[in-house]
């Protein structure tokens, strides 16, 4: 990029497509406040999002997805009333309004509202040339037919691949009665690979998937040399996990490669560290603050401003700038995750995770892009320390019961140590571990750090949003391996 | 805005065709939606919301077949439906022809039978009604042990809903639907060991619903079950599936025979038609006009009638799940089951699908098993549909000489999706419906757990 834009604000686009200003904006935060509230905020999205798919060799469907709507928040004590309306006009907002302020009304003191400024957020994490939805399809569908050609020359049992793209373009504006007014344009691209391999005889099938993405420039997924190496990844696992043997039971050391693997630390620690669990006391790590929770020398850190980054945001859902907050430092637990509400409520201050899927939703403490700090080991020191264990490289999804504590994530790419030797591919398991203790069992740390490629999705309460993960090379004693072979 | 669905639909078509496509078929969802949950004795929180949505699907003409795409848009202002339906076509021209692709020729709903989706006496209903329905739950839950010292709230959801779908061949249908539910989630803890369940009720109509005390009270009691859960140590042993649990099953099953994964290879079940894949006493129904039924619909998201598919019939695999493009990838008919979001092209999936019953109690299931483990909540993503390996972690109950002996966590079951089904043993008289998938507890005969 020749030179970098100024960060966006949403609210020209948002003045000029639905007549909103300061003033009539002040008013419906006001007709919120007719009856005394604690805060009352405004939540606008426009959102367009495009995607085309590939699979049997041809680019077979294209669709484009415009999500436009207001949310409307009130809140009193722990109270929320919350009303949404897919039509922007001052008329429907008054009328959200009310109906916000009728459910959350209570007996807090009022004031009066004023909303100024000129709404451009802090950070300015993606700037862009242009929007990944002003890309001329042709682009796109040129891209998927190339990986296809290119992935069915990698192996002859290469059966099936399946390829898609997918460019959101997310502009939002938040108004609050402190007076915040913000607003934010929010790329995010995705490629996708699935690909299926199928033995000589015709028997075996397998699958290998990859994707990578982020807040950046569509035209970067145009390079070779960024999508190739994807689709190389995506046929050596099909390929691999055609020879995988039958993962082995019970409870054994595990490594854990760098990267994605870090989803590791999103559901063992992550969700647990939520302020809205720990203001409820609902979290298995609730009022755990300042005790040993992971090894000595382990560090988790939750990152909103790494720039380009799939989690990473300019603001939160709320109009927070996002930071970066140190969840446990030298193995002790040292923070939460805040939206407004649970930072208000446990007299601590936002940290720039309130988020939320779309204007339809309440906001709630997400995570952004959380990951392990480096350590010092070599990595190859790491594998070979094992005498009887797994070595995961790459994963799936995990879940978490923030209650108990337990956690379970899948392992897509597994195989066996040996006397710190590396034996044959496994078959995927799930393994399962209990969050508060898990981290204590870290014994190794590599020096590789490495964030995911740009895929995850983490859910909560029906919400989806973009995540990141990270993690240097690890090595637990003692995680459940979820296998077939006793 | 109250739109006149049939006329906006009739609107974009219109459009869509003047822009040069060939066929083309739109829907338009409108909802209005409640949730609320109260936790202890506060109100956590009201949403409430109308929500509208168009999907336009257009096939322009190509060389070798149609080239398809979909625009959708929740903003219905006339010069956004109408630039919505040029880009649909213009995206179009972009996409490869697909020789198989387009509207189903013929067999549309004639007929649009009354379900019992909606019951018109009960809208518009009291949100206050409402939220008392998730008091009473909360209170009861609290109440029904002192080891009951927290939760996650209890939460009310209900929703009205009005589908109307139109094709350029000339087909307009629509329905309304309705769904109530109520959640409670309670949190207990004794000697630092802190557990939570829950409980629900889901239906088309509120008089449909369970008690809310009842729902709040069977919520603690699974919760309390679970204090002083332990592991295991590593087994292979028969394991029974409660009617919370075995319905995930059939979630896998139905991923493996719907018909796209049949047709793309990606399915272990793809080429197995007419062959043994269950055990004999498995018999699994697809029937999307089950009166009152939590997936029943008139018409699937292409405009042909439901009905009922027999999907496994005495362990054999008799049909699998199809809209009418996997039908034709297949060289088979559509099964009706056509589904789509809005944003979205159809897909095949299921209506209301499920296990049929046995004769015995969950009780009796257990008295039979000298030895294994009850699951009663599954969590993880650990199936495969390519090759039918699973592993999930779970929770449960450890069962000795045909008894539960003491609750159990931390551990995960594996096998594989064609020898669990082949294994099943015992079928529950259970069966109890909280979504579209349901089945009664059910014992497959082993199983690898891990554990210590």
């Amino acid at each position: 990029m020749a030179d970098t834009p100024e960060p966006t604000s949403a609210l020209p686009f948002f003045r000029t497509q639905f007549g909103l200003d300061e003033r009539s904006l002040a008013t419906v935060l006001e007709t919120a406040f007719e009856r005394p509230i604690d805060h009352a905020d405004l939540f606008f999205e426009y959102t367009t999002q495009d995607s085309v798919s590939l699979e049997e060799g041809i680019v077979k469907s294209g669709s484009r997805h415009l999500e436009q709507g207001v949310g409307v928040r009130a809140q009193v004590g722990e109270r929320q009333g919350y009303a949404y309306s897919d039509e922007i006009t001052v008329e429907r907002l008054r009328l959200a309004a009310s109906t916000a302020r009728a459910i959350a009304e209570g007996t807090a003191r009022q004031r009066a509202v004023a909303v100024g400024g000129q709404g451009a957020p802090v950070h300015n994490l993606y700037p862009l040339a242009q929007a990944p939805t002003e890309v001329a399809v042709a682009k796109k569908v040129a891209l998927l037919d190339a990986v296809d050609v290119y992935a069915r020359r990698i192996d002859p049992r290469i059966t099936q691949v399946m390829a898609s793209l997918v460019a959101q373009h997310r502009q939002l504006l938040i108004v609050a009665s402190d007076g915040t007014l913000v607003g934010d344009v929010q790329p995010l691209v995705r490629l996708n690979v699935q690909i299926i391999a199928t033995d000589a005889a015709g028997q075996k099938r397998e699958i290998g998937y990859q994707g990578m993405g982020g807040r950046y420039e569509l035209e970067q997924l145009l390079d070779p040399e960024a999508w190739k190496p994807l689709v190389d990844e995506a046929a050596r696992l099909a390929l691999l996990n055609l020879d995988a043997q039958p993962c082995p039971a019970g409870t054994m050391d595990v490594v854990l490669g760098p990267g994605w693997p870090g989803i590791l630390l999103h559901e063992a620690i992550g969700h647990g560290l939520e302020g809205d669990f720990n203001r409820k006391g609902t979290s298995a790590f609730s009022g755990r603050m300042g005790e040993r929770v992971a090894a000595p020398g382990v560090t988790v850190v939750d990152d909103g401003t790494l720039p380009n980054r799939r989690g990473s945001l300019n603001v939160d859902d709320e109009g927070t700038p996002t930071q970066r907050t140190v969840l446990i430092e030298d193995g002790v637990l040292v923070g939460y995750l805040q939206d407004r509400l649970n930072a208000r409520l446990m007299g601590m201050k936002p940290t720039g995770n309130g988020r939320r899927e779309s204007y339809a939703h309440l906001p709630m403490p997400r995570m952004t892009n959380t990951f392990m700090l480096a350590g010092n080991d070599d990595p190859e020191d790491i594998l070979r320390s094992v005498e009887h264990g797994i070595y995961a490289v790459s994963l799936g999804g995990g879940q978490v019961d923030i209650t108990s504590g337990k956690f379970v994530f899948s392992v897509n790419e597994a195989y066996r140590i040996e006397q710190g030797r590396l034996g044959s591919p496994l078959k995927g398991a799930t393994l399962i571990g209990n969050g508060p203790d898990v981290l204590q069992r870290v014994s190794r740390i590599g020096h590789d750090l490495e964030l995911d490629r740009g895929v995850g999705v983490c859910g909560k309460d029906g919400q989806s949003v973009p995540v990141g993960v990270g993690l240097p090379t690890i090595r637990v004693d003692g995680l459940t391996v979820g296998g077939t072979e006793g | 805005m109250t739109t006149n669905g049939a006329d906006l639909l009739e609107l974009a078509l219109a459009r869509v065709l003047a822009e040069g496509a060939a066929s083309a078929d739109a829907v338009l969802v409108e909802s209005d939606v409640l949730e609320a949950r109260v936790r202890g004795r506060e109100i956590d929180f009201v949403k409430q919301a109308r929500e509208q949505t168009l999907g336009i699907r257009s096939f322009v003409e190509g060389s070798k077949g149609l080239r398809c795409a979909i625009t959708s848009s929740s903003d219905l202002r006339a010069e956004t439906v109408a630039r919505i339906a040029e880009e649909c076509v213009a995206l179009a021209r972009a996409i490869a022809p697909d020789p198989v692709a387009g509207l189903p020729e013929d067999g549309f709903a004639r007929e649009i039978p009354d379900l019992s989706l909606f019951a018109p006496g009960e809208h518009p209903f009291s949100v206050d009604d409402r939220i008392q329905s998730a008091r009473q739950a909360e209170a009861a839950a609290r109440a029904a042990d002192v080891r009951v010292t927290n939760s996650e709230g209890s939460q009310v959801g209900s929703d009205y809903s009005r589908i109307v779908y139109a094709t350029s061949s000339g087909f307009v249908g629509e329905y309304r639907t309705a769904s109530h539910s109520l959640f409670s989630e309670p949190i207990v803890s004794q000697n630092g060991d802190m557990q939570r369940d829950y409980w629900l009720t889901v239906g088309r109509s509120l008089s449909s619903l369970e008690d809310p005390a009842q729902v709040g009270r069977r919520a603690a009691e699974r919760a309390l079950r679970r204090l002083g859960a332990r592991r295991i140590p590593t087994c292979e042993v028969p394991v029974i599936f409660d009617p919370l649990t075995a319905p995930s099953l059939l979630g896998h099953l139905v991923q493996c025979v719907n018909g796209y994964a049949v047709y793309r290879g990606a399915s272990f079940l793809a080429g197995r038609l007419d062959e043994a894949i269950a055990s004999e006493q498995v018999t699994v129904i697809d029937d999307g006009r089950l009166p009152g039924g939590l997936g029943s619909k008139p018409f699937d998201a292409e405009g042909q009638p439901t009905r009922r598919n027999v999907v496994i019939e005495r362990g054999r695999l008799a049909s699998y799940l199809l809209d009418s493009y996997s039908a034709r990838k297949l060289e088979l008919k559509t099964t009706g089951n056509a589904g789509r979001s809005v944003a979205s092209a159809p897909r095949a999936m299921p209506t209301n699908l499920w296990l049929e019953p046995g004769s015995l109690s969950l009780e009796d299931i257990i008295g039979g098993t000298p030895r294994g483990l009850l699951v009663t909540e599954l969590i993880g993503m650990g199936f495969n549909p390519v090759t039918g390996d699973y592993s999930q972690g779970a929770v449960g109950f450890w069962i000795e000489a045909g008894e539960i002996v003491h609750p159990v966590h931390e551990v995960t079951i594996a096998g594989h999706l064609g020898d669990m089904l082949s294994s099943i043993d015992a079928i529950g008289n259970d069966l109890l419906w909280l979504g579209r998938v349901a089945a009664p507890s059910l014992r497959v005969a082993r199983m690898t757990v891990a554990g210590d």
